[in-house]
């Protein structure tokens, strides 16, 4: 089926090759942080984790989100997500790559990465995020890739793919449920110790996978002769409006605990969020800017007249992402860190060169991306025409 | 048909090949016990022992003078890198600039309100704004930074003590998200060109792992006090939690003590005497 | 494909395959260098391991010290020929560079032969280099 790939037009291969030389700037600026060390991003011993670790968090939910397309089609046999399943599959797949990528440019000592596998800490939730993250990945590239073979030569897929898929469920659930362990079941930091804090990973993980989904829908329409079908897209921009409607409702409810207990162990990390903490402010604007793109997006998507707009359906979505990835990529995970645990306050911005390595996983994730959505299209296309 | 087998083979083929890798690294594991059957290891006769140690701070004890003793007898004597120091740009070429706030430190001075934030009165005795608090790793009873690292490179010795398998870690920096005391330290480079003289009697670190005080292991293994015991004039006893005879425990009978963020039931072994 | 294309491929693959023969046939091999042993080391006749052991084991020995030291805090070992050692690359004279003077010599002549790059000396010192 891989020989799709290396078909295809002027556009496509502009395409490759634009990310290749992304990838390939990316890997200049990760060698030379291989050898010099951390020291390259803003991080500090106070902020100790920064973009790298943000960007996985939020893409792990990506990640998650579809199964959002898995659950409605498996479980309820809604015919009009067939379509679309293996995109959410393949979407997958692709996060997944970006997060993995992600852990391994976070680590001080990348070569001996395997000692989590040497020495396995059933204590540690690292170990289960691991599992669950390489567990989901396996499963959706076996899942993607047989049913869409099956597809390709108009026979059903193979019996025992049915129960993995029944399992990749709960591994989506799960990846997302341990991820958001990873944070909360720390004794020492206010704003991540809370138990609300896996519901609220998953709501914002299915809302800003779906949203992608969406988004990704029209640039297949755009590009290719598959068309994912209006009625699928409308059904997902429901999933996206409860599910963020759900993420900002969870918010809410954090708010009001941490301000209305007024706990300074608590409050103090959401004061500097959204209001600065003695002077220092400098993610204020950006948090605001998340919320409010989350609950515009979530007014287009939530009145059926706008939704069903075509023009301003992709615009709703791109809201609910970006306010997404501001909240879970740029707060979450700063906003744990600030101020310390001895309450100074050191902040943190990511560096250019640690952008540019961000920016060099994202292009990987995205060759991936590209390449599975192709083989999907096309054998779409294939088989409908 | 023909297809079908070529396919067949190819997995056939690459299953085999992971397991030829595999092959030697277990032959290797396997010779690691036959070359010391008859060898035995064991502890020095000097050695210090305790169920749990522990440490009791008297900070009525301690002034500015002191604490600079303290950290830097500690940070030298561990070769802790200090980024003000002046780099020998002819041993260490192409150093670059510093970024401060990837400092390292095992112990230091706090103010008060900064080590115990949590205790933050609004009409506190006078005196406590001035007097320096030595902050350091408190070798909790149930630490958090050792149930989060994932390769058991933080662990718990048998004697209480929270130590570092530095060859081990990996630099996740989970155990510094997991620290409620903001004890540990992230190597973010090389920390050779920022250690002054190196002590040849403590190793350094490497870039990439994570690291913090270690109760001076090495020197109770030798029979010796901790750094920090021997500069503080007094201001600093070690020893064994667990003994009722112990001066830890004596200190601790007779005079009313504060952890940080006991809240939290981390259970710190680490004891301000106020 | 062709039978010619097949054909081809395959020996371009043998002829990669086989490229560390090529690669010694062009350029002079050196034979083995010998540890020197200097300093202590001479006088002292037996090492923690026969010779033969050592040179095939050092390595794992060195991993066990080192979780022996780092893990469960036992820092002596009594050797099976009976003899005790301080299980350190560096500090005291009963540790490794303790008694084999030098590293360079001892340690590096072998290991630059073989292209081996461990990672020890990234952290522990050689204290000679200190002085």
């Amino acid at each position: 089926m891989l020989e799709i790939a290396v078909k295809g037009n002027r556009n496509y291969w502009m395409w490759i090759i634009f990310l290749l030389i992304v990838i390939g700037i990316g890997k200049i600026a990760y060698l030379d942080q291989f050898f010099n060390g951390l020291m390259i991003t803003g991080m500090s011993r106070d902020v100790s984790w920064g973009f790298y670790i943000a960007n996985f968090t939020f893409l792990v939910g990506v990640a998650a989100g579809g199964v959002m397309v898995v659950i409605p089609y498996y479980l309820h046999d809604y015919e009009k997500f067939h379509r679309i399943t293996i995109l959410g599959e393949f979407l997958a797949v692709a996060s997944l790559v970006m997060c993995l990528l992600f852990i391994i440019v976070d680590l001080g000592q990348p070569v001996r990465m395997l000692n989590v596998l040497l020495y396995p800490s059933p204590k540690s939730m690292l170990f289960y995020d691991m599992l669950v993250l390489n567990g989901y990945l396996f499963l959706n590239i076996v899942i993607g890739w047989k049913v869409l073979e099956a597809e390709r030569n108009q026979v059903k897929p193979p019996a025992w793919t049915k129960p993995l898929i029944y399992l990749s469920i709960p591994f989506a659930i799960g990846i997302h449920t341990v991820t958001a362990y990873l944070y909360c079941g720390l004794p020492g930091r206010g704003f991540w110790l809370t138990a609300i804090l896996a519901p609220r990973f998953l709501a914002s993980a299915f809302a800003a996978g779906p949203a992608f989904l969406i988004i990704l829908c029209y640039i297949i329409r755009k590009f290719t002769k598959f068309d994912p079908g209006w009625e699928a897209m409308q059904t997902l921009s429901k999933i996206v409006c409860y599910a963020v409607i759900a993420n900002l409702f969870f918010f809410l409810c954090e708010v009001f605990v941490v301000y209305y207990s007024g706990i300074p162990g608590h409050k103090t990390h959401l004061q500097y969020l959204l209001f600065g903490y003695h002077g220092y402010n400098a993610l204020v604007p950006w948090m605001w800017s998340g919320f409010i793109l989350m609950a515009v997006g979530a007014v287009f998507l939530v009145i059926p007249k706008l939704r069903t707009n075509y023009i301003l359906l992709p615009v709703a979505c791109a809201m609910v992402f970006i306010g997404a990835w501001i909240d879970k990529g740029l707060g979450m995970i700063s906003g744990g860190f600030v101020p310390s645990p001895l309450h100074h306050v050191t902040e943190y911005a990511p560096t250019g060169q640690e952008i540019v390595i961000t920016l060099g996983v994202y292009a990987t994730g995205f060759l991936v991306l590209t390449i599975l959505y192709k083989l999907a299209t096309q054998v779409k296309e294939e088989v409908g025409g | 048909m023909m297809e079908k087998s070529r396919r067949c083979f190819l997995k056939v083929a690459g299953i085999a090949a992971i397991g030829l890798g595999a092959a030697p690294a277990m032959n290797f594991a396997a010779s690691d016990s036959h070359g010391s059957a008859a060898a035995e290891k064991a502890k020095s006769p000097d050695a210090l022992h305790a169920e749990r140690w522990g440490m009791a701070i008297i900070v009525k004890k301690l002034n500015d003078k002191i604490a600079k003793q303290i950290t830097h007898a500690c940070h030298t004597q561990h070769n802790v890198p200090d980024f003000t120091h002046e780099v020998d740009t002819q041993a260490f070429p192409n150093t670059r600039a510093v970024n401060h706030k990837q400092e390292i430190k095992w112990i230091w001075k706090e103010k008060f309100h900064y080590a115990f934030p949590d205790k933050e009165d609004e009409f506190l005795n006078e005196k406590f704004h001035h007097l320096p608090f030595m902050v350091t790793c408190n070798h909790c009873k149930n630490a958090p930074c050792v149930q989060a690292c994932p390769t058991q490179a933080t662990f718990k010795r048998e004697d209480g003590i929270v130590v570092m398998d530095y060859h081990r870690c990996i630099g996740c920096r989970f155990c510094m998200a997991a620290c409620p005391y903001g004890s540990r330290s992230f190597n973010f480079r090389d920390p050779r060109p920022f250690i002054a003289e190196t002590d040849p009697d403590f190793p350094t670190r490497s870039k990439g792992v994570v690291e913090k005080c270690n109760l001076c292991a090495e020197r109770l293994a030798k029979g010796e006090q901790p750094h920090c015991v021997e500069a503080s004039e007094g201001a600093i006893v070690v020893g064994d939690l667990e003994d009722p005879e112990s001066d830890v425990r004596k200190l601790l009978k007779e005079h009313y003590s504060i952890r940080r963020k006991q809240s939290l039931g981390t259970e710190p072994s680490v004891y301000y005497i106020v | 494909m062709t039978k010619n294309m097949i054909m081809g491929g395959l020996a371009v693959f043998v002829l990669a395959v086989l490229s560390p023969f090529w690669f010694n046939m062009v350029t002079t091999t050196q034979a083995a260098p010998e540890p020197e042993l200097l300093g202590p080391a001479k006088q002292a006749k037996k090492c923690v391991l026969e010779t033969y052991d050592m040179r095939a084991n050092h390595m794992s020995l060195l991993d066990e010290w080192r979780d022996a030291v780092v893990r469960d805090a036992d820092r002596i070992y009594v050797a099976a020929n009976g003899n005790f050692f301080n299980m350190s690359l560096s500090t005291g004279e009963n540790s490794c560079l303790g008694c084999h003077a030098d590293k360079a010599k001892f340690c590096d002549s072998c290991h630059t032969y073989t292209s081996v790059d461990p990672y020890c000396w990234d952290c522990h010192t050689n204290p000679k280099e200190i002085e």
